[in-house]
Parts: C-alpha cells; structure tokens; sequence
C-alpha cells in the first residue's frame, strides 16, 4: 500500500489561494465606480466580443477578471438566476445581494470541494434612485463577500488600481469625470511598469448602470455600453471638468 | 463544476439560450402552458378581443382596443393587449386574457434572456419562430377553449421595413403584407383596413388608418370597445420604426380620435 502524505487543511487551503490568486494577478484590471448619474463599468479589454462586463437583470450589472471560461459560465448562470426569480416573482424582487449571496455560495463550495477554485474574482453592482442607494458586491474566488463603499478595482495589480482610485473618488461626480478616474486608476500600473501613453478608448470595455432609466429612456433596463467615440467624448469632456485627475497622474 | 450548491445544479450546467427551453427543464409549473387539464366545463374567462396592425413606410404600427368580455359581459374597459416585445417589435393578443397575459410576460423575458446571454438580438424571423413554438405548446389548452391569437410585428434590420406575422392556435406562422388584423373584431376591421390603408403611408396617417379601423370595429362588434370620451380611454397604440419600439402617448391619440370622431359627427352619415 502507498502512504499518503499527510498535508494540514491550512496548508491544502493556503495552496487553493495561492493558485487561485496567481491566476487573477495574471489579468488585466476591472474598475467599477459609482457616480451621479450611475454605476461605471470599465475594463481593459482588447476583445470586442469577449466581455469582462455584462448586463444581468434591470439594475444589476457584472464585472469579472480571471478566467473567462469560468466567468462567463457564473455570469449566464447568474442571469438564469435573475430571469427566473424575475420572472416568477416580480422585476423589483431581483436584488444585487440575493444574486452576491448565491454567487459566493458558489464560490465557496467549488473553492472547498472541487479539484481546483474558480481563478475568478466578480464585482456584483446595483444602481440605485440616488448614489446613497447604489451597491457594489465583491466576491472573490473562496466565496467572500464584501460590500464595497462608492468604487472597486479588481484584477491584476489590484492594489494599485484601488490606491488611485481612492485618491479620487467623491460622491457626486458627473459620469464623465468618474470615467476619468477609472481611466487614470486603470493606468497606474501601465505608468508604474513604464508603458507609454494612456489607455485609448479602444482598449477599453464601458458600460454604465445608468440611473432612473424608466423615466429618462422609457426602459427598466439599465445597463448600457458605451461605443469608442462616445468614451473619447466623455473622457474629453471629464478630465477638463476635474483638475484633480491631472494631479492625481503625477 | 457538476457540484455547484449555491447555484442549483441545472442553473450551472443548462447551457441553453432559451428562457422557455430553460424554465420547461427546471420549473415547468411556472410556464403558462403544458399542463394537462381535468375534464369539466371552463367557465367563463375574460377574452381579449380585436387587434390591428399596419406597416408604413420604414415601421409598422399595431394598436389593440381596451375592452374584454367575459360572455356578454364587459370584463375591463382598461385592459392592454399590446405590448412592447424587445426594443424592435411588438405583440398584440386575441383570446383567453390570463394566458395570453402570461404568454406575452414569457416572450418578453425569453427575448431578453436570449440577448443577454448571447449578447445579440435574435433576428426578427427567429423571434416570429419562438412566438409560434409557445402558441403551439399551448395547443392542449386551445382544445379546452383557452386560445391564444398573437400578431406580431417589428423592424426588420437587415431589409430596413417593418414586418408583420399572423399565427394560428397550431402555431402556424404566417407573413403578412400591407396589414392584418386578428380578435373578434378583426373582420370588420379588416374591412376598413382595406379601403383606409394605401401604400407608403407615413406614421401619422398609419396612426388614423389603425385608429379609424378599431372605431368601426367597435361600431359593429360588441365584444371590442371603442375609445371612451367620458374615462378618457384610447385604444394601445405601439410604433416600431428602426429607432425602436414606443408607445403612442395619450395626448396625441386623444387628438386622432377627436379628429375621426368629428368629421364622422360633421358627415352625419350610417359609417
């Protein structure tokens, strides 16, 4: 008979992490940030088709980083979930924490018990009637939970992303200023490695929770993309709007 | 990742881009349809009645009276039998209201369901498709007297026209051209679409076309209401053009009726 060898659940979780953590340092960054007029949604993402952000019910916009076979799974399974549920119930009973809640489940169980953790991490975002009542779930790839205040950055460099971003977030920002901090936010580890030039709007992905659509676009969905010019005009009209954003690139 | 508690089993694996597909594997119960019915007497329900369609030039236009019946009784003078499908088509319904209430609920999700998880719009044939498979899965309870009778229309992208589709209770689907009409009304409705509607119409005319049809439906056929002066009630008009789906606001249907309904008045005549 072969002996196995003996290895401490720490030690088997601590490995889980690492591996998981590994794979998400590997990605690029995703930054989700609230402002007046909604939520913001931006990645830096190449693909035109391969999306890290997408709309799941009305109000409840996804963000991912990691890999994408695993996020694109937990995204459709995540609308599945909110098209029943809205479905049988009503519209309004589709929440952004019932969906975090089954979503870290998820997480949680495959991190415990499966061969190997999901190498994601997701960003779960609600628009709300005002920025007070907007949320922002972060779930990482063991099935924690976070309730994020105003913004989050997730993905490789996270932290460098995060610090910036902190630097500039206020409540109420019009949408074109609060672009240009995810933009100057996602461009600090670009900076740091020595990349020239700023990120263009063609290597990025937005979408935007926009607030209050049934009375201003006669929709209950939300969740819109932005098109590359309409990201250059807005990033135009935002960094000449906040001075701040200059000075934070320093 | 077979083992998947927090997400149930079937959400994680299902890898279908059908609402419908989905929910008749998972919950089936929640669907309007398939289920079997004991025998006995249907009593009376509340039927949806007449509904007009018409294409104009570069969109299509549907409006449905507000009225239904339940025998000879008036059901509701308010209740809405066209609707929004997606951002480019529309859907009105004839028959047994409680299903086809439910049956229009279910297309708008699996619509939605399908552009969200696919990321596109289904195409306006394959949206006609999906519309005709439900009306055939309710086919068993069409038998019992519960039918539903849809009439679909939308923009079509790729030709840059609005288009039209009738269905029967097997689901059959049938391309309409110029304009349509199905309900209890529909004959005499179509009678007036005939002699109003002409070629290249603008949305305003088709507007009066589709209004005018519904007034003289309502004149001959009593299970459709006509538009109510005193509640103020218009019929539900939505227009689809290539800028999307909208539904024609009160205030300006206020106008047309007004309009047919003087030059009758002023004409004095039997219609």
């Amino acid at each position: 008979m072969t002996q196995q060898f003996y290895v401490s659940p720490e030690q088997v979780m601590k490995d889980r992490a690492d591996f998981a953590r590994k794979g998400i340092a590997r990605g690029k960054s995703v930054v989700v940030v609230t402002c007046e007029d909604g939520i913001a949604l931006v990645a830096e993402n190449l693909s035109r088709s391969l999306h890290k952000i997408g709309e799941i019910y009305d109000k409840i916009g996804f963000a991912a980083v990691g890999k994408y076979n695993e996020f694109e799974s937990l995204r459709q399974a995540g609308v599945r979930y909110a098209d029943v549920r809205g479905y049988s119930y009503d519209r309004d009973d589709v929440t952004a924490r019932g969906l975090a809640s089954v979503y870290a489940q998820s997480l949680g169980a495959v991190f415990t018990a499966e061969q190997k953790p999901f190498e994601v991490e997701l960003a779960v975002a609600e628009v709300g009637a005002t920025q007070a009542g907007d949320h922002i779930y972060r779930l990482t790839f063991d099935g924690s939970i976070a309730d994020e205040h105003g913004f989050l950055a997730m993905g490789g460099q996270a932290d460098a992303v995060q610090a910036r971003l902190l630097e500039h977030w206020r409540p109420g920002a019009p949408l074109a200023v609060a672009l240009s901090w995810a933009v100057v936010a996602l461009d600090a580890p670009r900076q740091a490695g020595g990349l020239a030039g700023a990120l263009a709007p063609e290597m990025l992905e937005v979408a935007v929770l926009e607030r209050d659509t049934p009375a201003r676009r006669g929709t209950h969905r939300a969740f819109r993309r932005l098109a590359d010019d309409e990201v250059a005009a807005l990033l135009a009209t935002g960094a000449g709007t906040d001075t701040a954003v200059g000075q934070g690139g320093e | 990742m077979d083992a998947n508690p927090g997400l149930p089993a079937a959400i994680a694996a299902a890898a279908t881009s059908s609402f419908t597909d989905f929910v008749a594997r998972t919950t089936p119960d929640l669907l309007p349809f398939g289920r079997t019915l004991p025998a006995g007497d249907m009593p009376a329900t509340p039927h949806g009645t007449t509904i007009v369609a018409a294409t104009f030039a570069g969109g299509v236009l549907m409006a449905g009276d507000r009225r239904a019946t339940m025998g000879s009784t008036i059901a509701s003078r308010r209740i809405e039998k066209v609707f929004a499908a997606d951002r480019f088509s529309v859907l009105g319904v004839a028959g047994t209201a409680g299903v086809a209430i439910d049956i229009v609920k279910l297309f708008q999700v699996e619509l939605e369901h399908y552009e969200k998880i696919e990321d596109t719009l289904l195409s306006l044939d394959g949206k006609a498709n999906r519309l005709g498979a439900m009306i055939r899965a309710n086919l068993p309870m069409a038998l019992q007297g519960l039918a539903v009778v849809p009439l679909f229309a939308g923009y079509d992208d790729a030709e840059g026209t609005g288009r039209l589709f009738s269905y029967d209770v097997t689901g059959g689907r049938y391309e309409e051209l110029e304009h349509h009409s199905v309900g209890s009304g529909s004959m005499f409705a179509r009678g007036a679409l005939k002699k109003l509607w002409t070629p290249g119409m603008t949305e305003p005319q088709a507007l009066a076309v589709a209004t005018e049809s519904l007034i003289d439906a309502a004149d001959d056929d009593s299970a459709t209401g006509g538009p109510d002066l005193v509640r103020q009630l218009w019929p539900v008009v939505y227009s689809v053009t290539a800028d999307g789906a909208r539904r024609v606001d009160d205030d300006e249907l206020a106008v047309v009726v007004q309009a047919i309904l003087d030059r009758r008045t002023a004409e004095r005549r039997e219609a």
